[in-house]
Formats: C-alpha cells, structure tokens, sequence
C-alpha cells in the first residue's frame, strides 16, 4: 500500500481526494488546507487526519507519495518540500508558473528517481491516446499542419473572485486551458521550437487574457495554430479538439471521437479504409476501478501508481510539462512584442481608404499593446 | 412503497449533452433552443404512454415545469424524478468564486447557515444537515406543486461523496427528501456496486439506484459481472440508463441485454422524435412480454 496525502481542497483537489481515497494500492493518510470550515466537514464525516500547514503534515506524517492541487503559485515551494523528503509527487498542471523552476524541480525529481508526473488529463483520455497511436505508427505520413482549439464557459461576465482570475497567481486563460491544448501538441506533435503572431485577448476579464490566438512552428514544414477562449458558452464543458493534416490525410480528435480521413492506404492497417474511419469513445476506453466526472481522472491516479510501483516514468512529467510552460511563456512574450503589420499601404495601386481604415486599427492595437505592458502585475 | 413506470423519459437530449459526439450535441441544443420544441417532445412521449420524466434540475427546466402546471389537466399522472444538482452550475460557480462562496450562491439570501459559511465558522453536526436542506429545497423549487415521487442524486454528487467517504450524506440526503417532499431517495452513480455498500451501511435499504447498465459494459465501474450479481441478488431497485450505450449499440441488441434482467424495475431513455420513442416503448414492451 501506498501512503498518500492530499495538499489543497479546491475544486481539482476534492477530486482527487475522492478517486486516491478509492485505489486500491493507496491509504489515504492525511488531507491539508487552509479553510477549517471543509477540513472539519470531512473529519467529522470520514474520519480523515486533516492539517491546516502542509509542512507540519509532511513532518508528522509518514508517507509514500504527494497530491498537489494548490493554486498554481504555491506548487513549487510544496513540490520541492516534497521531494526533499523522498515523496513520489502527482502535481496538478499548469505546475507552477514558471518554466526554469519546473525543469530544476523536474531534474530534482529525475536525480533522486522518483515518480513525477502534472495532472495533465487529456494525454488519459482514449480519444487522443489513439490519436498519439496512429501519429507514432505515421498513418497520416507527413504531417505539415495541425490545428488546436479550446472553448469553453468559465468566463461569462465581468466578475471573479479566485486565484483564476489574479494573472499573477496563475490565473487566466492562457494557464488554465491553453495549456491543455499545448501539452496535447507537445504529446502528439512535438514541441514547437517558436511561436508568432500570438493575441492574448480580453473579453470580460480585467486581469487576465479570455481568448490566445497563436502560430506555432514546429519542424520544417510543419506550422501550427493555437485557438482558445475560456468565454464561449456555447460549450457545456472545457471542449479540446485537435486537427491534424498529413500527405496521407487528415485526424480530427476531440474527447467524444476521432475521425481519420485516409487518402489511400500503402499497406493494410488494422480494420482502416480508405476514406473516414470514426471510433468512439465507447469503444476505445478502457474502464477504470471508480469513476468520478470521466476515465482520464481515474487512470491518470492509477497510471502515478503503477509507475511508482514498476518504477517507470510517467506518461505527463514535471519535464513534460514544464515544456508547456514554456510555449505558453513564448506566447506571453510575443503577444507582448511591438509586431511590424502589413497593410495596404504595403501593396502598390490598394485603395487610399482601406489604407486610412488599417492605420485606425493598428493605432488602436499599439495602444492594446502599450495597456498590456502599462498595466500592473501582468508578468513580461 | 410505490412501483416506478417501468419505462422513464431521459432529458440529455435535450441539453446537448451526448456522450459520443459533440456535433450531435450541437445540433440537439440548437434544436431544443426553445423550451416549446422540448414540451413537443414531452407530449409525443406522453402520447405514446410515458407519464415520467426523469430530469435535472438545470435553470431550462424552470420552463417545462411552469408548462405542466399551467396545463395540469392535460397530463393527468404525470410525474417528475428530478436529478440533482445540476453539476456543472456549481462547477463553474466554484472555478469562478471558489468551492464555500459557490455553495453560499445558491443558498436563501440572509440565511444563517449561509453566513456562517461565510465566516469560515466550523460547524455542529446539525448546520451540515441543514445546509444540505437548504440545497435540496433550492434544487426543488422549480418543481413546487408538481408531482415528485421519487427524486435522484446525481451521479457526479453521489460517486465524489462516496470517493470521499461521506456516507453520511447519503442518509441525510434520503432523510430530507422523506420527510420534506414525502419522496422517495434515489441515487444515480457509476460504481453501483461499491454504491449499494454504502448506502446499506448507513441504513438505506433496497435503494432506488440508477446506473449504466448495458451488453457492452460501458461505465460500469467494477465490472460487467459484478453488475448482473448485483442485480440477480434484488437487494436494490435498478434503473437501467445508458442501455444503448450512447448510440453504440443497435437498439435491438441493447434491449434485448437489459430486459433478460427481470428484476431491472425501470429503464430510463431519451430520444427526440416520435417514431424513436414508439419503437423503444415496443420493443421494451415486447422483450419484457417473452
């Protein structure tokens, strides 16, 4: 057995509570958070050992292995705590907020080869794992585009009050849904060696970016384009897609089903045809011992326990996942550079007033610009 | 102890939620914009013999219920099985405040648990009991004068609850809609058998429990098997959902797997047109004859 403890309650937190205390290879030892109100909740009703200072808990308490799920700002300091006692360490993304400290934690955890791994969820998600399949065996032979959008509702209106909405605590779009749409073309594609043209938009949100729309360069040949806003209703939930083209065709995955377009087929492979090939994620994913809000919860928990009892890497690493904070601190810096615009007046004999209605806009983008790096807090 | 209709009318469709693809579930929530295009549906159902409706309690519903009570004497018996809370108004709204000022939003304005809350004050055992009335009773309002016999906790709450060993909350749960609504306590979940434990253990005996329950196996956490034990042994009252396994499973086939199990009670589906439903009820009606 597996002696784990839970640091930080929120919404991730509670989650994983719930699915660590039901694995069968895991005691539940102790939880920790700074609101008395829940922690007397649950040891009133459950009987769980709570502590309001994860360090006295890492002191007091004799264990195995580490569930992160602090606001993103506090992740380093209890990460690092952990390691230095020899703790296997699951750690809710975006992990931390800084790319450097994420690879010397990453190189901490490597050297005294304990298990690490950054709840980025939709690397378990069966839907993207055959995508990651087929990509790996080149059924689509060269890939020379791919598209990544993520929408959903979690910013509606002018308003906030959490960690979320604070851009230096971590807060959002860019850390709390681009980078899942990040770390999936990292998995599946690789990590782009640069990135132009990035916006970071606001729509509601006066601290923080809504909306990141990016270019992303891959290897010769391959570009990419980044698309997510956390301000779109019209999905019921975080909504992830990934489109991908080939010389040999074309993916399309989301979380519900993956649609391959083959132009022909070299040699057989599996039951594929020419044309489209629809799988569903009824037939793809594997069940799982408990099940709270989707599979990819469960299996990532039990994946964290199977490599530390193989004493094998995880599938989503501290290293892994400081590589996405790293494209996202690309795009924060880009979005942030003065950028050079084409307009009419670039091309020879364009019309006079299409040339006047393109410098009112660049007018008004240099002043997003300069209210971006005027305004306070807002990391460069 | 009342009998449930063996047939139930599912609402998924009708908020575009759908399991295998979400262009399917778009263009089911551009269809159902309009709460009258979902009472069309309700009323085919209705003409076809399906007097329950099994519904979350999303804000839309607010709409459907006010259609039933205004016009009461065109559905004599008909019953609602409200499912709460809807899960993904407390989501956001925790994402957006966080986890105590989320569950505050939705509790009565000046109320005294909710202030407290506020505080951060920890509480005696009686203010958990009656924050979860509080909740019940908003979850409920939507259905005031409505028939509401049996009333389910939604999976999402119940599987977190039973992850965290709360089972506490079950019985609380099942006490309040008792005692304030004169219904029966129902429990939607995905880990059914690890589920009827619980609820056995803090006194809720032959539960109402809704599950997945389909040939395929689909979210039907520890196992196909320990699924058919649990339903042979009649130590609870089943609700088969996701029969079809979203769409995975020709019709035929699907049903053909729940109703060789006799002492499934009701099985709970959503369609959205006439021709749909009128062959669902008859070959559920036909498989349950043999």
């Amino acid at each position: 057995m597996l002696r784990a403890a839970v640091v930080g309650l929120g919404k991730m937190g509670l989650s994983h509570h719930s699915i660590v205390r039901m694995h069968p290879q895991i005691e539940l030892r102790a939880i920790c958070d700074t609101s008395s109100y829940v922690l007397d909740v649950l040891a009133k009703y459950t009987g769980v050992r709570t502590y309001a200072d994860w360090r006295e808990m890492l002191a007091q308490e004799p264990l195995d292995c580490l569930f992160v799920a602090t606001p993103s700002r506090y992740h380093a300091g209890v990460v690092g705590a952990a390691l230095e006692r020899g703790l296997h360490v699951f750690c809710e993304k975006p992990f931390g907020l800084d790319p450097q400290e994420g690879y010397r934690l990453a190189d901490q955890a490597e050297q005294r080869q304990l298990v690490n791994q950054v709840g980025y969820h939709f690397r378990f998600v069966a839907t993207f794992a055959e995508a990651k399949r087929l990509l790996d065996r080149q059924l689509l032979g060269k890939v020379h585009h791919v598209r990544a959008e993520a929408y959903g509702p979690v910013v509606l209106r002018p308003k906030g009050t959490t960690w979320r909405s604070q851009s230096a605590e971590g807060g959002g779009c860019l850390f709390d849904y681009a980078c899942h749409a990040i770390d999936l073309l990292n998995y599946l594609i690789g990590r782009p060696r640069a990135v132009s043209g990035t916006v970071l938009n606001r729509v509601f949100s006066s601290d923080v970016e809504d909306e990141i729309y990016s270019t992303l360069h891959f290897s010769e040949g391959l570009q990419g384009q980044l698309a997510t806003n956390w301000s779109d209703e019209t999905h019921r939930k975080m909504s992830v897609k990934l489109s991908i083209w080939g010389t040999h065709g074309r993916i399309n995955v989301d979380r519900q089903e993956i649609q391959v377009y083959l132009r022909e087929l070299r040699q057989p492979f599996e039951s594929f045809k020419p044309g489209w090939n629809i799988r569903y994620t009824t037939e793809l994913t594997r069940p799982v011992w408990f099940y709270l809000r989707g599979e990819e919860y469960s299996a990532q928990v039990d994946h964290f326990v199977q490599c530390i009892a193989q004493g094998t890497p995880a599938l989503s690493t501290f290293r892994t996942a400081s590589d996405t904070n790293l494209v996202a601190a690309l795009m924060r810096r880009d979005a942030g550079k003065a950028r050079t615009l084409v307009d009419p007046r670039n091309i020879a004999g364009a019309p006079q007033e299409a040339a006047e209605a393109s410098t009112r806009r660049s007018r008004s983008f240099a002043r997003t610009i300069f209210d971006r790096l005027t305004s306070p807090g807002q990391p460069s | 102890m009342t009998a449930m209709d063996p047939i139930l009318f599912g609402d998924n469709q009708f908020f575009g939620v759908n399991h295998m693809s979400e262009g399917k579930a778009r263009a089911q929530a551009m269809r159902f914009r309009d709460t009258a295009a979902v009472i069309g549906v309700l009323d085919e159902a209705y003409a076809e013999g399906i007097r329950t409706f099994m519904c979350t309690t999303h804000e839309r519903m607010a709409e459907v219920c006010d259609h039933f009570r205004e016009n009461r004497e065109k559905y004599p018996g008909y019953k609602f099985y409200p499912c709460m809370p809807y899960a993904h108004k407390y989501a956001n709204a925790a994402a957006e405040r966080g986890v105590l000022e989320a569950v505050r939003s939705f509790l009565p304005e000046g109320n005294a648990v909710g202030a407290l809350l506020r505080g951060g004050v920890s509480f005696a055992r009686k203010d958990v009991e009656g924050l979860a009335e509080l909740l019940v009773d908003a979850e409920m309002k939507m259905f005031a004068g409505l028939e509401t016999p049996v009333i389910f906790l939604q999976n999402v709450a119940t599987d977190f609850l039973l992850g965290l060993g709360f089972d506490e909350a079950f019985r609380m749960f099942a006490d309040c809609v008792r005692s304030r609504y004169g219904a029966e306590p129902g429990f939607i979940t995905m880990n059914a058998p690890r589920l009827l434990g619980a609820l056995e253990k803090v006194g809720i005996d032959n539960p109402i429990i809704c599950a997945n329950i389909n040939k395929i196996g689909f979210r039907m956490c520890g196992g196909q098997p320990a699924y058919e034990e649990l339903i042979a042994q009649g130590r609870c009252r089943m609700v088969a959902m996701s029969v079809f396994a979203s769409g995975a499973l020709p019709p035929e086939e699907a049903l053909q797997y729940v109703c060789r199990q006799p002492q499934i009670e009701s099985i709970v589906f959503g369609a959205s047109s006439r021709r749909n439903i009128a062959h669902t009820r008859r070959l559920i009606e036909e498989l349950r004859a043999q």
